[in-house]
């Protein structure tokens, strides 16, 4: 099958304000993992996080908002991204067609509510932040800052969210109920990520390794990013260039733990075996998979023998997890993960797995640690979240 | 392209809703601010070792979930979509206070778990072994009409033959304080909170939880059926009746096939006009339900509506307790519901025998 | 020792919302996760932190919670050989 046109990509993470910043990072290895700096945490000097170097101060600047705004991080850097993949994509008039947004976010406005939440009923100059802390508020702030008056909603499925966010906006373009749709997630990091992630004691206090026996745990990022999907009908009669397409989705869920992975990784592997239904595509034609590769003990492991059942007696292709250089960027990390997926097809390229030295003794696979030069038709890209939900994206050449 | 049957309802909310026929205990409460749901007894429905750790939102989900399941006669499903507002919110609140109360120690991760929107859907896929499609919306008040939405595709692209699909949200204490300062939820003393004629601005909240049982055939357990939901972020207060007209052309059908619409009027003066007008005009002939008086407002109070508008269409009656008029038809085999918040988010679902 | 055990006890109880359980039903020696009294994971980072807030035990790797919460026969020797406070 053909797959649903990307014509637009948009991104801000802690390697990059842009596509082509986020590309040279990864192509030269300059990581984005530092010591906290825009939130005050006790946790500031044992954990190492992949955040974006604006202030609040200086996003509100560059959006041009008014004043009296009142966004979130989270629904900033959204719109910041959300912008970018619109511009990208050549639309100057966003109602034109049936345009949709599809948002993904975990923790919606939580950075506003914790840094406000007792002063709530001192100060009453903070109250217009009360309506920015659910999830919903991030899409309709992201859909007015576009002009977008169509459908607009969000999915929150944990750390997979934004993989289901490209997923659905795929159905509605296959299924013709939105000629154009925006796709993608954002999340901010926020004291109530930092600590929940601490309670579950899966963060490293070191720069994360996935897929290596002495792995500790992952890096907290924040960052958002967006692609534009269109028809085929849209495309054609605008000429417009399609970057790549979603040819593959799928979704399953492991039903096993409220946060953990199962041992053999059911989930994963069910939606990975749903993403090659339907793409039509095998396993062995796939040239590089963007893996989840949290750095959790769990994760990856589960992971690991996920790709070993899809595989079975074939030899798993290149892979690599790109969380070493921006962070888990938990709601935003499928989206992200889809840009770099799509710069992979356009750039012939796999990104190393920084940070791997030792093999898991588990089993018998190793990531790409260099930079690879390579024709690539098809990536193939895993996003994992609590509750179970598994998804999986696969992306093709145009 | 393959139906969407409503096969099977389960309703937790503020009114007695999950042992009886249909509203017929129903109390209309015009002196609470916050209305809470009337619980189940949750330990007939969930193991004492699962039911420990669970938040009120993923009880309440579970028990009306199983009341669907069964309601349908059905034991399991291909897949689980939920809509969600704010989520299980006690526990964000007490995993936050936590927090800021001990400056970011000895915390326990069971509040944080809870607090993660999609752990419903999960908790009920756990419960279930339903290792199926999995989603959760949330996006305020189409939260619910968004897991509609997807579940309908779902059936028609043959992806699902069963799915259930619910709304839940539940109060939380500190977050509805929050609200009536920030004046979504109506001042204490202004009483009574008349939702149809209505004196000041914000709403009377409560929660719920439906699920329901959406199949691809037709069966003896079946309600009604689903012929379509669309959602619009943004509808000015003029364009609503031509987006409605639009809407029903579209499904081969005109104002005056509607045997009854369902508004979200919710007692805020200020936006409670995007339906009267449509009350007093379009739908001046049509008999008129409304149902936040009953389940308070939340994101996914519409769920409600839905689980009330399947009852009208399997009953053919419409209690007095949810009339807004006193107009009525032969018989209700078509019925719309009409829903926004605050002039946002708008939802029109379209339900038919 | 003995009154430390049934301080665990209580604990276990109430922290972890077992409400059908008695402080009798818990024996010694008791297995605590798996066949015995049930609990998962999650209850192994509950417990974790008991031994942080109420005993200055510091656990770093959640592995190492494994011999430790055996029993609370094996959890109240852990704590009086190991606290703190």
């Amino acid at each position: 099958m053909k797959g649903v046109a990307i014509t637009g990509m948009g991104i801000i993470s802690s390697i990059g304000n842009s596509v082509e910043e986020n590309f040279i990072s990864l192509i030269e290895n300059k990581i984005g993992i530092t010591r906290i700096e825009n939130i005050s945490t006790v946790h500031a000097d044992v954990i190492k996080v992949g955040e974006i170097k604006k202030t609040n101060a200086e996003l509100v600047n560059e959006l041009e908002l008014p004043e009296d705004n009142n966004f979130s991080r989270t629904a900033m850097i959204g719109a910041f991204a959300a912008k970018q993949a619109v511009k990208n994509a050549g639309i100057t008039s966003i109602n034109e067609f049936r345009t949709g947004l599809i948002s993904a976010t975990s923790v919606g406005g939580m950075d506003m509510t914790e840094k406000h939440y007792y002063d709530y009923f001192k100060d009453p100059e903070l109250t217009k932040y009360i309506s920015c802390h659910d999830g919903g508020d991030v899409a309709d702030k992201i859909a007015e800052e576009l002009g977008l008056k169509g459908m607009v909603t969000t999915i929150s499925t944990a750390c997979s969210s934004a993989a289901n966010s490209i997923m659905l906006g795929a159905r509605l373009i296959k299924n013709g109920k939105l000629d154009r749709v925006i796709v993608g997630g954002t999340d901010a990091l926020a004291k109530f990520t930092i600590n929940g992630f601490k309670t579950l004691m899966i963060l490293s206090d070191d720069y994360n390794k996935p897929f290596d026996n002495n792995r500790k745990g992952l890096n907290l990022g924040e960052a958002a990013a967006y692609l534009v999907l269109e028809s085929d009908e849209i495309v054609e009669k605008q000429n417009k260039k399609v970057l790549a397409r979603v040819s593959g989705y799928g979704n399953a869920n492991d039903a096993f733990h409220q946060t953990a992975s199962s041992e053999n990784g059911d989930g994963a592997y069910l939606a990975m075996k749903k993403a090659f239904e339907v793409s039509g595509l095998k396993p062995n034609e796939i040239d590089y998979i963007n893996v989840h590769g949290t750095a959790t003990p769990n994760n990856d492991l589960s992971e690991g023998r996920a790709l070993l059942r899809i595989y079975e007696d074939l030899k798993v292709p290149d892979f690599s997890s790109t969380k070493p250089y921006t962070g888990h960027t938990l709601a935003a990390a499928a989206a992200i993960e889809a840009i770099y997926s799509v710069l992979a097809i356009q750039n012939s390229v796999v990104y190393p797995n920084l940070n791997f030295e030792t093999p898991m003794e588990e089993f018998d696979l190793k990531p790409q640690t260099s930079l690879k030069m390579k024709n690539i038709e098809h990536v193939l890209s895993n996003s994992f979240g609590f509750g179970g939900n598994c998804s999986t994206l696969i992306f093709s050449k145009s | 392209m393959k139906k969407t049957y409503i096969n099977g309802v389960g309703c937790i909310s503020a009114q007695k809703t999950f042992d009886t026929v249909f509203l017929e205990e129903a109390v209309y409460n015009q002196n609470e601010t916050i209305l809470s749901v009337l619980a189940p007894v949750y330990k007939d429905f969930i193991t004492p070792t699962a039911i420990r750790r669970m938040a009120k939102g993923v009880k309440n989900g579970i028990v009306a979930s199983a009341l669907a399941l069964k309601d349908a006669r059905l034991e399991n499903v291909d897949a689980i979509i939920t809509g969600t507002g704010l989520g299980c919110i006690e526990d964000s609140e007490k995993f936050l206070k936590n927090i800021l109360d001990n400056n970011e120690e000895f915390l326990t991760p069971t509040s944080f778990i809870q607090s993660t929107h999609n752990t419903v859907g999960a908790q009920i896929a756990l419960s279930l072994q339903c290792k199926g499609y999995n989603f959760t919306y949330v996006n305020g008040a189409v939260s619910f009409e968004s897991a509609i939405l997807d579940a309908k595709m779902q059936i028609e692209e043959n992806e699902a033959n069963s799915i259930l699909v619910g709304g839940i949200d539940e109060n939380g204490d500190y977050t509805t304080s929050l609200f009536k300062l920030a004046g979504r939820i109506k001042q204490d003393g202004e009483q009574p909170y008349d939702v149809l004629n209505p004196t000041s601005t914000g709403t009377v909240f409560g929660e719920g939880a439906s699920f329901f049982v959406l199949e691809n055939e037709k069966k003896d357990t079946t309600y009604a059926q689903i012929l379509d939901v669309e959602i619009k972020n943004t509808l000015e207060e003029n364009e609503i009746e031509t987006e409605i007209i639009t809407f029903l052309n579209a499904n081969n059908l005109q104002i005056s096939d509607v045997d009854a619409v369902v508004f979200g009027l919710n007692g805020n003066i200020t936006f409670d006009s995007y339906y009267t007008s449509l009350a007093e005009n379009a739908f001046a002939k049509t008999p008129q339900l409304y149902y936040k008086h009953l389940s308070g407002e939340y994101d996914t109070a519409s769920a409600f509506a839905l689980w009330m508008a399947s009852k009208v269409i399997r009953t053919q009656e419409i209690p007095e307790i949810i009339k807004v008029n006193s107009v009525e038809k032969p018989a209700y085999n078509t019925i719309l519901l009409y829903n926004q918040l605050n002039g946002k988010n708008h939802s029109f679902t379209l339900l038919s025998k | 020792m003995e009154a430390l055990k049934e301080e665990l006890k209580n604990k276990i109880i109430t922290t972890l919302n077992l409400e059908d359980i008695a402080i009798e039903d818990i024996a010694d020696n008791d297995p605590l996760f798996g066949d015995g009294l049930g609990l998962d994971s999650i209850d192994a980072l509950e417990l974790i932190v008991i031994l942080d807030k109420d005993y200055g035990i510091k656990l770093v790797d959640p592995k190492e919670g494994k011999s430790i919460f055996q029993s609370i026969e094996t959890m109240a020797a852990y704590i009086s050989a190991n606290r703190t406070k």
